[in-house]
């Protein structure tokens, strides 16, 4: 913006943002608003809209399904989150040495990162058919009876995690390989001289090192994991039981299926708490530990 | 100048030329019933229509039924409603009470020549509340017991009988489920339609007469969930979900895999097409009681369309006429609720299955849906504990005490 100076410049800004602001404000931040006003609504889509202050914040608190939702969402993100970023970690490290066709094998570990949800959960419910998927059979050849997975309340859950892992690891990969690329070289060389063992060079070099790296992919994991909702529409409804419904899940069938627009609201917002408290209570843990460790 | 005046010259001419075609009326259309085996038959029905009505256009959209109430709501919120739109019975009742749905009686009134006589009085009543025609019943439907007669011979076992009860369907599904070749002798899923109807063949209802009490966890109830149970887990003659893993019941049918089946009187079209064995159909066995379920589907023009006479005209036509009565029957989409009996004999006529009489002595011992406001929490409510049951995470007790202290929540 060179030569332009004090009021044609915001104007300038103003008019070059537009199309990306209008988009904004239609799509994410009038919903948003207006999620916020409903969720202290009744309203069923058809009738009018009821006022009922906190009601719906005071049922949800209460409601044993909300409960219920939480204990599974929270019980994927026990499951995704260590599994994702320690494989997807591994899978960096792999792709960070000079192999022969490592930008073909990146490619292939990022195309499911880039597939729809849909693809993926249709092709991992047949992977996951008990009678007649790839997994069982594979187990049965190693002696193993498989699980009836989506079937099973018990082995939903993990069904759902392990397709989940399958897709993000790629997306987990590629920023620790960048993450990789700022490791200064002299330092693995300097270790090397010194007698190091590659489990010490990784323990004490790489892993401090990438500690920004590994901050940013929890962080970004753990929020979009708390929203996990496309696998579980496709793959299980919910279902069996209960057991994979999520929150995500849960106020969609509030919203759409119960036509309790109001409650799904208000669901959303302490969904939305949860997630703002942890992240900043992650982000005071980071800061300290950096203090801590400059 | 030269040139604006050719071009309202030529713009007027358009519009003379263009006229006709403008004073058409087109009517948006929606339904669940024609996808995706029905198609042809909606636009044949259409063709007929607009044959007959040139000046209407319809458009329609088809969506499956576990989404198009999801679909219909957000549209009619929007206020982008379909002029006309299919309901079932159990929507139908909360849709009327929204007031999102047009009365037709001046409508009717209107129309020289036109006697609501032509319907089945007591289903076109369904679709009725204080007195005002919210909609036009369109065709019913309900369940009764598929056999594959082929098994049956093959195991010697005698044909189902209308005095069947459940002690001797259990007998012959015992003698006909081969698990070796992964032969089942008996399916009826465990959830929630399945279990209103089953209940009644016992003697037992989810509500009292008025629905001001929850009867879910009756005595007869708990011994109910307990034989549907009972004959996946402990006769083995019915497969688990693992077992079907994925396939439909009506896949398994089809394949020859299963002997006896409840199910839709909506497949029979398609088993006459795919069902490459001799079959037939019988009233379901009942325990103490006969009962058989009873569907309905209407049709409705929304509150706020513009062309209310226009789809009035088309739900008329698509519900009485008799182009679309023939196409229905034909097709055995499902049955139309008129009262013609020339329709019927039409029906009963098709030469396959043999004994097409059973889905009419059905409805003797017709049970219509628990109707409650908070229909899509029930199904789900109760459809969850019997999931439970089903996977013997509790015992049928226990499932139908939690199942009533959810739904008393909700009522």
């Amino acid at each position: 913006m060179d030569g332009v100076t004090g009021r044609g410049k915001y104007v300038a800004l103003a008019v070059l943002l537009l199309p990306s602001l209008a988009g904004m404000s239609l799509f994410y931040i009038l919903p948003v608003i207006s999620s916020f006003v409903l969720s202290f609504s009744k309203w069923d889509l058809l009738t009018p809209v009821q006022w009922i202050g906190i009601g719906n914040y005071v049922a949800a608190v209460q409601d044993p399904t909300v409960q219920q939702a939480l204990r599974n969402t929270l019980f994927f993100i026990a499951g995704y989150l260590p599994a994702v970023v320690a494989i997807g970690l591994g899978l960096a490290l792999l792709l960070n040495h000079k192999l022969p066709g490592r930008t073909i094998f990146r490619a292939i570990y990022f195309v499911p990162v880039v597939t729809s949800w849909v693809a993926v959960s249709l092709v991992w419910k047949w992977l996951l058919n008990p009678q007649y998927g790839l997994i069982n059979f594979g187990l049965s050849l190693l002696g193993i009876k498989g699980p009836g997975w989506l079937f099973d309340p018990n082995w939903a859950m993990p069904g759902v995690i392990l397709t989940t892992v399958w897709k993000d690891i790629g997306f987990v990969a590629v920023i620790y390989l960048a993450g990789l690329q700022e490791i200064p070289e002299n330092l693995g060389e300097a270790a090397d001289i010194d007698g190091a063992s590659a489990w010490q060079r990784f323990w004490t070099i790489t892993w401090p090192m990438l500690a920004p790296t590994t901050f940013f992919v929890t962080t970004i994991s753990l929020i979009s994991s708390f929203q996990v909702f496309d696998q579980v529409f496709i793959m299980t409804g919910g279902g069996p039981v209960g057991a994979t419904t999520t929150m995500v899940q849960l106020i969609y069938k509030n919203a759409f299926s119960y036509s309790q627009m109001g409650y799904a609201s208000a669901i959303s917002w302490i969904l939305f708490a949860l997630i703002f408290a942890i992240t900043l209570a992650q982000n005071l843990l980071q800061k300290r530990l950096d203090r801590s460790n400059g | 100048m030269n040139i604006v005046h050719k071009s309202i010259a030529a713009l007027l001419l358009m519009t003379a030329v263009s006229s006709p075609a403008l004073a058409q009326t087109t009517v948006k259309y929606m339904t669940f019933s024609a996808a995706p085996n029905y198609i042809e038959e909606l636009d044949a029905t259409i063709a007929a229509f607009q044959a007959s009505h040139p000046d209407i256009k319809v458009e329609y959209e088809t969506q499956a039924f576990g989404e198009y109430f999801t679909k219909l709501q957000t549209l009619v919120a929007a206020g982008q409603a379909p002029d006309a739109f299919e309901l079932n019975y159990e929507s139908f009742v909360d849709y009327a009470n929204k007031g999102v749905l047009a009365d037709l009686n001046p409508l009717i009134a209107a129309d020289a020549g036109f006697s609501t006589s032509v319907y089945n009085s007591t289903a076109l009543a369904a679709f009725s509340q204080n007195g005002k025609q919210f909609g036009l019943v369109e065709s019913f439907s309900n369940v009764v017991l598929f056999y594959n007669q082929d098994l049956f011979d093959k195991a010697g076992v005698a044909y189902p009988t209308a005095e069947w009860t459940w002690k001797e369907e259990l007998d012959a599904a015992q003698k006909l489920t081969d698990a070796a070749n992964g032969v089942w002798g008996d399916f009826a899923p465990i959830q929630f339609w399945e279990f209103y109807k089953t209940i009644a063949q016992n003697g037992g209802a989810m509500f009292n007469a008025d629905k001001t009490e929850v009867t879910l966890d009756s005595p007869q109830n708990v011994d109910t969930l307990q034989w549907m149970v009972d004959k996946v887990n402990k006769y083995h003659v019915t497969p688990t979900d693992a077992e079907t893993a994925g396939l439909s019941s009506e896949d398994l049918f089809r394949q020859g895999k299963l002997a006896m089946l409840r199910t839709g009187i909506w497949l029979l079209g398609d088993f006459v097409d795919n069902a490459k064995f001799n079959w037939d159909i019988q009233l379901e066995p009942g325990n103490t009681n006969k009962a058989h379920h009873f569907f309905s589907n209407g049709v409705a023009v929304s509150a706020t369309s513009g062309n209310q006479q226009a789809a009035y005209e088309w739900i008329k036509f698509l519900t009485s006429s008799k182009e679309a009565v023939d196409i229905r029957v034909k097709a055995g989409w499902e049955l139309p609720a008129v009262s013609d009996q020339a329709a019927v004999q039409g029906y009963l006529d098709l030469p396959k299955p043999e004994h097409r009489e059973v889905v009419f002595q059905a409805l003797d011992t017709a049970v219509t849906p628990p109707v409650i406001a908070n229909w899509n929490q029930l199904t789900d409510i109760v459809g969850k504990e019997l999931e439970a049951a089903k996977l013997g995470q509790k015992t049928p007790q226990q499932a139908l005490a939690d199942a009533a202290a959810a739904v008393k929540g909700i009522l």
